[in-house]
């Protein structure tokens, strides 16, 4: 029961202090010993009523006392001392102000913080995770199959990178603030991805990611209700979400889009999607990178049947698409579009062309190209070049299950070889 | 994990067609509804027209009955319903908790069927989380 409060609690909790305290890392620290103040009584003393409350003050009361230790420690000279004396108890007094009302824009500096572009993307997500999901560090290292202790120093660099750039609690505002939401979408897209997209990991871990992922954008949408690519970001997710149970088969092995059980889609979670991103073409922003990713996810979402999707609509999306970022994986996706609704020839010529933007790149490697090129090549006849091209594809993949996925296809483009 | 906290008021079974919520409640209600939504774990909430307004359907071999409401038979009735996204079973509790009900009213949580399982193997299969991960960096 204390974990639980400590899950609906600790954002806020950490977010006042920092308020004060202006530095996460001693915030957090703070709102853990509350936290072991409530472990050692509550099982006693039974649960307050209050929970949230309780922990603001136990949380109060360590800071006050930290700032007299530390206060104690500096009593050098006199008239430190009295400036010191001074400034403890405004600080104390804030201290006062500051937890007896939370308010959203605290939690609001204190994801900006976590998401801050000074750190390496992968510490944005554990910090992330850490302070505004409640997540322990064990919970987040299990998610993304990191050592503990990795995980657990990843998070403490996090932190002291912040408090040596001194790098303000606030929210940004003006230019700046677009690209800090930027900066917080990317992570929260990320950590989505990490649970959605993995083909591997406890599939317990992989669900709690992604539902965090969605839990922390519709928190931004309270948060940031005038920003149209927050509520397209959560479009995005909830329209792909809502295909969970269709994506994965009775084995776990991956199910393709236009092989999917489309009674299986989740209406009411497709329902969610749409409206939010309703929300964000209302708010001027439809034309921008999430919204155009969820119009597409949309549009899939709208096709009763894998025949009935819309393709020259989709084609169209991802033109804006690239008009927005020349991303050879937007590119490969366009060019599936592209094959759809103009016939394999010209899906091939769009592959090429995703393939010259990929160029020398880390992604030039990635068997999604070859694996698309074959598929175009078996549509086209062209059978002895689509199995060259699959078991390209095979040999450019670590990842087992993808291996079978395709070996199966390869089979496929044989026995279609041999009754032409 | 999906739960739906359902709202059992007493005496609702029998009450009157025209019956709503006590407008003294609203202003707390709306403040504890915010507070879910604010916590991103609200996903859907719904109030309830009383049963006697409502009909029960029920089955016999393969046949149908319907029946108007009230109900004689029923003893307790939901009145409303939230359906929120939380971590743990105790997380709901604690939601339910906070939520501003009169004394004679009950809430029952209870959780919704997710995805099946997979089988163990297939959750442990620990390839493709480098080339995952590369994309990430």
């Amino acid at each position: 029961m204390i974990e639980a409060v400590w899950k609906i609690e600790s954002t806020r909790l950490i977010a006042a202090i920092a308020r004060v305290t202006r530095d996460i890392g001693v915030a957090e620290e703070l709102a853990q010993d509350a936290l072991v103040t409530a472990l050692e009584l509550w099982p006693e003393e039974g649960v307050p009523e209050n929970p949230g409350a309780w922990l603001m003050k136990a949380a109060k009361r360590r800071a006050i006392d930290t700032l007299r230790r530390g206060h104690m420690l500096e009593q050098k000279h006199e008239e430190i001392a009295r400036e010191l004396e001074w400034r403890q108890q405004r600080l104390a007094d804030a201290l006062e102000r500051s937890m007896d009302q939370v308010i959203d824009d605290d939690i609001l500096r204190l994801i900006f913080t976590a998401c801050h572009p000074i750190l390496p993307v992968e510490a944005r997500i554990a910090l992330t995770l850490r302070l505004i999901g409640g997540l322990t560090t064990a919970e987040i290292a299990r998610a993304f199959l990191v050592p503990e202790k990795t995980m657990g120093q990843r998070i403490f660099r996090a932190k002291k990178t912040l408090s040596e750039a001194h790098v303000p609690f606030e929210t940004p505002c003006g230019d700046e603030l677009r690209r800090r939401v930027e900066s917080v979408l990317v992570v929260v897209y990320l950590i989505f991805n990490e649970g959605y997209t993995a083909t591997s990991g406890e599939e317990w871990a992989r669900t709690a990611i992604c539902d965090e992922a969605l839990r922390l954008g519709r928190m931004l949408a309270q948060l940031l209700p005038g920003e149209s690519e927050v509520h397209a970001l959560l479009a995005l997710m909830e329209l792909q979400a809502s295909r969970a149970t269709a994506r994965r088969g009775r084995n776990g092995e991956a199910v393709l889009l236009s092989d999917q059980d489309r009674s299986l889609w989740d209406l009411a979670q497709i329902q969610r999607g749409v409206t939010a991103l309703e929300h964000a073409r209302r708010l001027g922003g439809g034309a921008k990178h999430y919204a155009l990713q969820a119009a597409i996810a949309a549009c899939h979402m709208r096709a009763r049947t894998a025949e009935e999707t819309d393709w020259e609509r989709i084609v169209l999306l991802y033109d804006a698409l690239m008009q927005i970022s020349q991303s050879p994986i937007v590119a490969l996706n366009r060019a599936v579009a592209v094959g759809e609704a103009q016939g394999p020839a010209a899906g091939l010529d769009a592959v090429d062309a995703a393939a010259r933007l990929a160029g020398a790149s880390a992604l030039a490697g990635n068997h999604l190209f070859p694996s698309v090129r074959g598929d175009l090549l078996m549509k086209l006849g062209r059978f002895t070049e689509a199995s060259e091209e699959i078991q390209r594809a095979i040999t450019m993949t670590k990842n087992l299950r993808e291996q079978e996925l395709l070996t199966e296809r390869l089979k496929k483009i044989e026995k279609a070889a041999l009754s032409a | 994990m999906r739960f739906m906290m359902m709202v059992i008021p007493r005496g609702y079974e029998s009450a009157a067609p025209d019956t709503v919520r006590s407008p003294d409640a609203a202003p707390k209600m709306t403040e504890y509804n915010k507070a879910l939504q604010r916590a991103g774990v609200l996903l859907a909430l719904d109030g309830l027209f009383p049963p006697s307004t409502g009909a029960r359907i029920s089955y016999t071999d393969g046949k149908a009955t319907v029946t108007d409401g009230p109900f004689a038979e029923a003893k307790e009735v939901i009145g409303a319903y939230w359906i929120i996204q939380v971590r743990s079973r105790e997380e709901a509790i604690e939601w339910a908790k906070r939520a501003p009900m009169s004394d004679n009213e009950v809430i029952e949580v209870r959780q919704i069927h997710e995805m099946p399982d997979f089988p163990d193997d297939v959750q442990k299969a620990p390839e493709g989380f480098e080339s995952r991960n590369a994309v990430v960096k």
